[in-house]
């Protein structure tokens, strides 16, 4: 495997960083500096992930105190709440807007923009990303479509209200309800900015990693976060176009009057002039992204994970090449899934037997990386960081909501499940807790990293508690609903007596939300509060063998100063035997470690096993003469 | 600095203690206070002081949690002065993490036999026995392998957890476990791939056979509207450019001969035993008809008729006797965002015997009216100034 590295561009960097002067706003606001605009998407997404944290805590009291009014929620939300209760449509906007800024703003925008931005150049050993400009902009674009968004609470009707999924007709259709009036303009012209954000930022992970890498990086010694970052990006730049193009053909049908998504509708007994257009046909480009999209939101954790996991178990990960196929896998497969979203609606039932069959094969991968998650543990000697913790949590959220997957992506079985708590249930664990728990490892991980301060471990341990089993209690019970047949998106059980037994398990719900909500405070308080007065870090405080540990804690401009390190070797020598520390960085050749080297090492590199077969004799003749 | 600790600790004691007897009286001063006046101002007072009540709860629970943290620090301080090793986190991590994995897995268990009774009942039609039987052979896979994974995973967690006197166990890859545990999932997805396909199949890919009940199920916002076919046993076409009033709310053709004998009926009652066609339309938005005792759901998409073919195997009555309900009721729901009334867009089913089944439907109102009968002839002569009226008032 060759090597393409561009050493140049880096050398160019550093000449130039001598008569560069940063003003505030080039270093602070308009920074081309990829750790500074990590720093910026890192900080815009937990802004957004705490907005829409609150959100559900809204909806929550709602559904747990469905006849109750809180005079403050309408001091607080006016004519949303009036009397001090939600209205029944703005229960919806709160629901839809949850789901979107979690799922793309926070998910995707905050985890990989922060991650990959921050890792990519550091882990394979890159002055900066292919092109900081259209960085900059990503973050821009991305910053944009967050202001968006929230404006969409200030407008008269309120923000979109269709789900986040945004189906027309209803989406559509302005006089549908109140959420598909000004909100919903807003909420698409949001994820327009959104989708050429993530643009941007996906091309230039994409060349960084193809381009970038240093001398000795090739493609099987990068760590696998990198990998996830790398697919993950190949992943959204071939499927965020697609929700463009729904997305402008959907503003076409608002604003112009043609009829792509519609056809034979008669609104409050006007009958309207659409014809010949399919709704279907915007699942299908939704989905065809949407799909996609939840592995777009999860790879990137689980590369982080599979990075803390071995860090903090002291050993290789276990089956490195299986986790690298693993993850092509399931980005291959991911495009040929979306179908089974949509087995009821319409769709030929043919075609729907056709996308069971790909979404089930999707489960094999699944299953390699969890066991492979749980062989690395297997006789480690386990450090429990928090970041380690929340890794070891992201497998736990991912195996009970991975194995729901399995009943959901069961045409036959989906037939009584879809759209219901079950389903909630399902994706919130899977993706929804499992991502963030990825992303909090990645925060507590890499702390150091981003701000050159250690966190406070003990406020760690205490917000990974609360979080995870309060989470679990959030959501566990939610399958027996779903079960029950209780359908998602309801403003009120009440209305079903046979839902009514329910009612309880809502208000224990809505209780165990509210208990993680305020944990929250904790992570809160310890990140910002660390930014400032934590403790300087070492400059490797995990002991990890990656490359962004060799780069100075001061942060500079081209990462390394002077020359960019060499890369010799994998990134998991963790514990090997014959070794003396418990770790070996990539960048220490293997003629300085001839203790500890393999013949598995020189798998590819016959000059090194000649050398290290001479070693090992010279080594044995010299027992022999003692 | 143990002294210092235990003054620190007593003064929040008794901050703690007065708050709190400050905070319910405020508490009870509030509930009295709504319950005598119904002024609007003094209910907003009364509403600051709650929300201040809760603040202050929360600034308390923060100043408790750091002087727990405090503790634990002079605590961890104090023993290494001694000498003695610091607090181990690694063991007591390691210690909940197996207390964790005991009391989730019981917690599993409990909500798993206590919440998972309150599922549906047995199904009450034909194909749903079959995606019953799915369900329950998913169901008893995937909980092995998720007592089994997570035993595993909170187990090592605690089995290694760290200590300086170990070294981890230098153990990249092992092919052979590595093809088993590729190899066993694939072989159980497929055999539920499958057993999933084919009874998929068996539900969706279903013909119109002579005999079956074809029922008209139409939503809009919010409600389900029902038309069944007369003696002719044919549901009349429709038309949704002919819905021009209430009285014609489906836009039934009544060129269509069919449709001439077609029943509008409130309740959908069903036949035992008998093959049923639901045929599935939308007006305005997207629908789904959902009705989870029979395993039917469907989305109603606007131009695009869907239909669900399903039998029907238990009576309302025969499913009150089993639950032991006399209240109960199958339903349909409407299970995809449709907009405010979402939430309540039901409408009743009820299983009957044959018999019953033709008395009910003895007493059916037919579609169409004496009222429409009217205004067809009135729309016959001026459908042409109406359409344009139509037309002037989409363009305005």
């Amino acid at each position: 495997m060759s090597t393409l590295a561009v050493h140049d561009h880096g050398v160019v960097h550093n000449d130039h960083e001598h008569h560069h002067t940063e003003t505030f706003i080039s270093k602070y606001v308009f920074s081309q500096d990829h750790k500074m605009i990590a720093k910026q998407f890192l900080i815009t997404g937990i802004t957004m992930a705490v907005i829409a944290m609150l959100l559900s805590i809204l909806f929550r009291i709602q559904l747990a105190y469905p006849d109750k009014t809180f005079p403050l929620m309408e001091t607080l939300l006016g004519r949303f709440a009036p009397g001090g209760r939600l209205d029944p449509e703005f229960y919806l906007s709160l629901v839809t807007i949850h789901g979107t800024i979690m799922v793309f703003f926070v998910l995707t925008a905050g985890l990989s923009g922060t991650f990959s931005n921050l890792l990519i150049p550091l882990q394979v050993g890159a002055r900066d990303m292919a092109s900081p400009f259209i960085n900059m902009l990503s973050y821009w674009f991305f910053f944009a479509a967050s202001v968006i968004m929230i404006s969409s609470f200030f407008v008269q009707k309120g923000p979109a209200g269709a789900g986040w999924t945004i189906y027309p007709p209803l989406s559509a259709l302005p006089k549908a309800m109140k959420g598909s009036e000004m909100g919903m303009t807003l909420w698409l012209i949001s994820m327009v900015c959104f989708i050429a954000s993530s643009l941007m930022g996906g091309i230039n992970y994409v060349s960084t990693v193809l381009n970038m890498r240093t001398k000795g990086m090739d493609l099987w010694k990068m760590p696998l976060s990198v990998w996830a970052f790398f697919l993950t990006a190949i992943l959204g730049v071939l499927s965020f176009p697609v929700l463009v193009a729904g997305v402008v053909l959907l503003i076409f049908d608002r604003s112009f009057g043609t009829s792509f998504y519609l056809s034979d509708i008669v609104l409050n007994g006007k009958i309207m002039p659409f014809e010949g257009g399919s709704p279907i046909l915007f699942q299908h480009l939704f989905w065809f992204l949407g799909h996609p999209e939840v592995y777009i939101v999860i790879m990137p954790a689980m590369g982080i994970s599979s990075e803390v996991i071995a860090v903090n178990s002291r050993k290789p990960i276990f089956g490195y090449h299986a986790m690298v196929y693993s993850l092509i896998g399931i980005t291959t497969l991911s495009f040929i899934v979306w179908g089974h979203h949509m087995f009821v609606t319409g769709m030929n039932p043919f075609l729907g037997g056709v996308f069971m069959i790909t979404t089930l094969i999707i489960a094999v991968p699944s299953a390699v990386k969890t066991f492979n998650w749980i062989a690395t543990m297997w006789r480690g000697n386990i450090r429990f960081t928090p970041a380690m913790l929340f890794a070891i949590g992201l497998v736990s959220f991912f195996i009970s909501g991975g194995l729901t997957g399995i009943f959901l992506g069961n045409a036959a079985l989906d037939i009584n499940l879809h759209d219901t708590y079950f389903v909630v249930a399902h994706f919130h664990l899977v993706m929804g807790s499992a991502a963030i728990f990825g992303m909090l490892a990645g925060v507590y991980h890499w702390f150091p990293k981003l701000f050159g301060k250690l966190m406070d471990e003990k406020l760690g341990y205490l917000h990974f508690w609360i979080t995870f089993i309060c989470a679990y209690l959030v959501f566990f019970p939610m399958h027996f609903m779903g079960l029950d047949g209780v359908p998602r998106r309801y403003y009120a059980m009440t209305e079903f007596p046979a839902f009514n037994r329910w009612l309880s398990v809502n208000t224990f719900i809505t209780w165990a939300a509210i208990t993680a909500a305020v944990a929250q405070i904790a992570f809160l308080y310890n990140f910002i509060h660390s930014i400032f007065f934590g403790k300087k870090s070492p400059q490797n405080p995990w002991n990890s063998t990656t490359l962004e540990w060799t780069a100075p804690i001061e942060h500079i401009h081209g990462n390394w100063p002077g020359e960019i390190p060499t890369v010799y070797r994998w990134p998991y020598d963790y514990s090997k035997p014959g070794h003396e520390t418990d770790f070996i960085p990539q960048t220490t050749p293997f003629s300085e470690t001839m203790s500890s080297n393999l013949p598995h090492d020189f798998e590819d590199n016959p000059a090194g096993l000649e050398q290290y077969n001479a070693w090992a004799k010279t080594q044995r003749s010299s027992e022999e003469v003692k | 600095m143990g002294f210092k600790k235990l003054i620190t600790s007593k003064k929040i004691l008794s901050l703690f203690a007065a708050f709190m007897l400050l905070g319910t009286n405020l508490l009870m001063a509030q509930s009295t206070g709504t319950a005598a006046t119904a002024d609007a101002s003094a209910s907003k007072d009364d509403m600051w002081i709650g929300v201040a009540y809760y603040a202050l709860l929360l600034l308390l629970v923060c100043v408790v949690v750091a002087i727990i943290g405090k503790i634990l620090k002079v605590y961890d301080l104090t023993l290494q002065l001694q000498g003695k090793k610091g607090m181990n986190w690694n063991n007591i991590i390691g210690i909940i993490c197996i207390i964790f994995l005991i009391v989730g897995l019981y917690g599993a268990y409990w909500s798993l036999t206590v919440q998972g009774s309150m599922i549906l009942p047995e199904s009450a039609s034909e194909h749903g026995v079959k995606i019953d039987f799915m369900f329950w052979t998913t169901t008893i896979i995937t909980l092995i392998v998720f007592f089994l994974t997570q035993v595993l995973l909170f187990g090592f967690a605690f089995k290694y957890r760290g200590s300086d006197k170990r070294k981890g166990y230098y153990y990249p890859h092992n092919n052979t476990i590595e093809k088993i545990w590729t190899v066993i999932p694939a072989i159980v997805l497929t055999i539920l791939v499958v057993f999933g396909f084919f009874t998929w199949r068996t539900v969706t890919n279903t013909q119109q056979v002579k005999g079956d009940i074809n029922i008209d199920i139409t939503g809009h916002q919010f409600a389900w509207e029902l038309r069944y076919p007369g003696k002719d046993g044919k549901l009349g076409a429709v038309n949704y450019s002919l819905y021009y009033t209430a009285s014609n709310q489906l836009g039934v053709d009544f060129k269509d001969r069919n449709s001439f004998d077609d029943l509008r009926v409130d309740t959908m009652v069903l036949p035992v035993n008998r093959s049923i066609r639901l045929n599935i339309h939308a007006q305005d938005v997207i629908h789904s008809v959902y009705m989870p005792h029979f395993r039917v759901q469907m989305n109603a998409v606007p131009g695009l008729p869907t239909y669900f073919k399903f039998t029907p195997t238990i009576t309302t009555t025969e499913m009150r006797n089993k639950l032991d309900d006399p209240k109960f009721e199958y339903l349909v729901l409407c299970n995809k965002i449709c907009g405010g009334g979402h939430y309540n867009m039901q409408k009743v089913v009820r299983v009957v015997t044959e018999t019953e089944y033709q008395a009910w439907l003895s007493k059916q109102k037919p579609y169409l009216t004496d009222q429409l009968r009217k205004e067809l002839k009135f729309a016959d002569a001026g459908q042409q100034k109406s359409g344009a009226q139509n037309r002037l008032v989409l363009n305005n």
